[in-house]
C-alpha cells in the first residue's frame, strides 16, 4: 500500500519537475536577454542606421526590413495556404493523392530552414533574377510558413461543425457559397491564430532569408521588392560572427536580440489574446 | 390514391453506403399535403431514404443509389439534376436543431437572400411570415438580432423550421425533428406540423410511434432496409397487414 503511494508520489514529482524546468528554462532566458540587453535601448538604437562599422548608432533598417519581409511572406502564403486548405478538406476526395500531398506538407514543415534558403537562392534569386532582395526573401519565408497555416486552417476548418454545413446545404445553398459564407468566417479565428504564430516564425528565420534579401550593411532604406533589406535576425548573425570588434558590439548584439525577441513574443501574444478572446465568445 | 397526387415516388430504389446494402428495393409514394411517418429500429434506413430524398446523402463518399427517385415525375439522379435546385424545393430539419451562429433574422434570410431575395421590406416580411408559420414569431419579434445560439432547443428547432419555410419549399423532411426537445416542445413541433401540411407535403422520420400515430397520414414500417408495411396510419397501428409491423408496434422488438 505504502509502496503505492510512494511510486504515484514520485511520478507526481517528476512530470511536476518537467513543466516546471521548461518554464525555468524560458524565464532564465527570457532574464538574460532582457538584463543584457535593456542597456542598448533608447531612441537612437530603434531609430537610426549603424554607423562606425556597426559599433554604434541603431538598428532601424533591421527592424523595418524584417516588417517587410514578415509582411511579404504573410501576403503571400496566407491566401496561398488558406486556399490549399479549404481543397484538401472541404473538396478533395480522401484517398490515396490527397494522402501524399498531406505528407508532403507535413515533410516541408520538417524541412531545415538553410534548405528553404537554398531553395529560394537557386529559384527566385539565380533563375527568375530577382536578386538578393526583399521580394525573393518573402517568398521564401512565405513557403516557410505554408506548412503552418496550412495546418492550422485545416484544423480551423475541421472544427467547424459538420451540421452548419448541412444546415446550409440543406436550405438549397451551393457548396461555394456554404464554405464563403458559414465554414470560413466559423473558421477564421483559428486560421488567424495559425498565421500569427506564422509570422513569429518568418520573422525570427535568419537561414532562409542569408542568400535571398539580408544585407549584411545597407544604411538606405527599400525603394522597391527588388532592394536588399537589413534584418533583424541576421543583424544578430553579422554582428557576433563576422564583425571586425565583436567584443566591441555585445550590447549591441544583446539589444538587437532584445528586440526581436520582443517583436516575436509580442505577434505571440496577439495570437493568445485573439485565441482566448474567441473561446470566450465561443458561439457553438 | 390519385396519381396525380403523388409529389414523390421512389421506384425499386436500393443504396449502399460502400458495400453495405443499407436500403432494398424501395418502392414508396407520397402523397401531397399530407403528412408521412417512416419508422422502424435503429440502423433500419429510414434516416437514409430521408436523406436520400434531397440527395443530401450525396455528402457522404462511398454511396451510391439505384433505381429512380422521382420528384414531380422526374428523376432527382438524373445527370443533368443540380442538387442544389432538388434541395430548395424539398428543404430539411434535422435531428438537432442546427441554427447558424447568427441573428435570428440572418438565420432566416441566409438562404433567400443568396437566391435574390434582396431589400430590407421583402426580408422583413420573409421573416415575420416564416416566424408565423413555426409560430415562433410572439417569442422572438422583439429580439430578432439576437443570437440565435440563445434561444432554447425547442425555440432553435422551430427557427430551423421557419429557416427551411423562408426557402418556399413543396416538401418539408424532418428527420426526427423531436428527438432532442422536451415534451413540451415537442406538443408544439407536432402542432405546427399539423398546421403545415396545409400548405406542405411533409415527411417525418421518428423513433417515437405515438408520434407517427398522432402526426401522420401515411406510415412506413421499415426493417433491415426493407419497406416491410406502407399503409395509412390508422390501418397501420389498429390491422396491420404484417405481422412483423405488428410485433414491433407492440413492443415485441425493436
Amino acid at each position: 500500500m505504502r509502496w503505492r503511494y510512494f511510486k504515484q508520489h514520485s511520478f507526481f514529482v517528476i512530470v511536476r519537475l518537467a513543466a516546471f524546468s521548461i518554464a525555468l528554462a524560458i524565464g532564465a532566458f527570457l532574464v538574460y536577454i532582457v538584463v543584457n540587453g535593456i542597456g542598448a535601448i533608447n531612441w537612437e538604437f530603434l531609430t537610426q542606421p549603424p554607423r562606425d562599422s556597426m559599433t554604434k548608432g541603431g538598428i532601424m533598417p533591421a527592424i523595418l526590413g524584417t516588417f517587410y519581409l514578415t509582411a511579404g511572406a504573410i501576403i503571400i502564403a496566407l491566401p496561398l495556404g488558406v486556399a490549399s486548405a479549404i481543397y484538401l478538406s472541404e473538396y478533395a476526395k480522401q484517398g490515396p493523392v490527397i494522402r501524399i500531398i498531406r505528407v508532403g506538407v507535413n515533410c516541408l514543415a520538417g524541412v531545415p530552414s538553410i534548405v528553404f534558403g537554398l531553395f529560394g537562392l537557386g529559384l527566385f534569386v539565380v533563375f527568375l533574377q530577382f536578386g538578393s532582395c526583399v521580394l525573393s526573401g518573402a517568398l521564401t519565408l512565405g513557403f516557410l510558413i505554408l506548412p503552418t497555416i496550412i495546418g492550422a486552417s485545416e484544423e480551423a476548418l475541421k472544427a467547424v461543425p459538420q451540421t452548419f454545413r448541412e444546415a446550409s446545404l440543406g436550405l438549397g445553398v451551393s457548396k461555394w457559397q456554404t464554405i464563403l459564407r458559414i465554414v470560413l468566417p466559423n473558421a477564421l479565428p483559428g486560421i488567424l491564430t495559425g498565421s500569427i504564430l506564422g509570422i513569429g516564425r518568418a520573422a525570427g528565420e535568419t537561414a532562409p532569408i542569408m542568400f535571398t534579401a539580408a544585407a549584411f550593411f545597407t544604411s538606405k532604406l527599400p525603394k522597391s521588392i527588388f532592394d536588399e533589406v537589413m534584418a533583424l535576425p541576421y543583424h544578430v548573425y553579422v554582428l557576433a560572427t563576422a564583425g571586425t570588434h565583436i567584443e566591441e558590439t555585445r550590447p549591441l548584439q544583446y539589444g538587437t536580440v532584445l528586440v526581436l525577441v520582443a517583436l516575436v513574443l509580442g505577434v505571440d501574444l496577439i495570437a493568445i489574446i485573439i485565441r482566448s478572446y474567441v473561446r470566450k465568445k465561443k458561439r457553438w | 390514391m390519385q396519381n396525380n397526387d403523388i409529389i414523390i415516388r421512389t421506384k425499386n430504389v436500393d443504396f449502399y453506403y460502400g458495400t453495405f446494402k443499407a436500403l432494398i428495393d424501395v418502392t414508396m409514394d407520397f402523397e401531397k399535403n399530407k403528412v408521412t411517418a417512416l419508422i422502424g429500429p435503429s440502423g433500419c434506413g429510414k434516416s437514409t431514404l430521408l436523406r436520400l430524398l434531397n440527395r443530401m446523402n450525396d455528402l457522404i463518399d462511398g454511396t451510391r443509389v439505384e433505381g429512380e427517385v422521382l420528384f414531380e415525375g422526374t428523376n432527382i439522379y438524373n445527370s443533368n439534376v443540380d442538387p442544389v435546385d432538388i434541395r430548395r424545393r424539398i428543404g430539411m430539419v434535422f435531428q438537432k436543431p442546427n441554427p447558424f451562429p447568427k441573428s435570428i433574422f440572418d438565420n432566416i434570410t441566409y438562404g433567400p437572400k443568396l437566391n435574390g431575395v434582396r431589400g430590407k421590406t421583402a426580408q422583413e416580411a420573409l421573416v415575420q411570415r416564416s416566424l408565423e408559420q413555426s409560430s415562433l414569431w410572439g417569442e422572438v419579434k422583439d429580439i430578432l438580432k439576437q443570437s440565435a445560439m440563445m434561444l432554447s432547443g425547442g425555440q432553435q428547432q422551430r427557427l430551423c423550421i421557419a429557416r427551411a419555410l423562408a426557402m418556399k419549399p413543396d416538401v418539408l423532411l424532418m428527420d426526427e425533428p423531436t428527438s432532442a426537445l422536451d415534451p413540451i416542445s415537442t406538443a408544439k413541433i407536432e402542432e405546427l406540423i399539423a398546421e403545415l401540411k396545409k400548405d406542405y407535403t411533409i415527411i417525418i422520420v421518428t423513433h417515437n410511434m405515438q408520434q407517427a400515430a398522432r402526426v401522420s397520414d401515411y406510415t412506413g414500417f421499415f426493417y433491415l432496409g426493407e419497406l416491410i408495411e406502407f399503409n395509412p396510419t390508422e390501418k397501420l397501428f389498429t390491422r396491420p397487414d404484417e405481422k412483423q409491423t405488428e410485433e414491433y408496434i407492440t413492443g415485441r422488438f425493436g
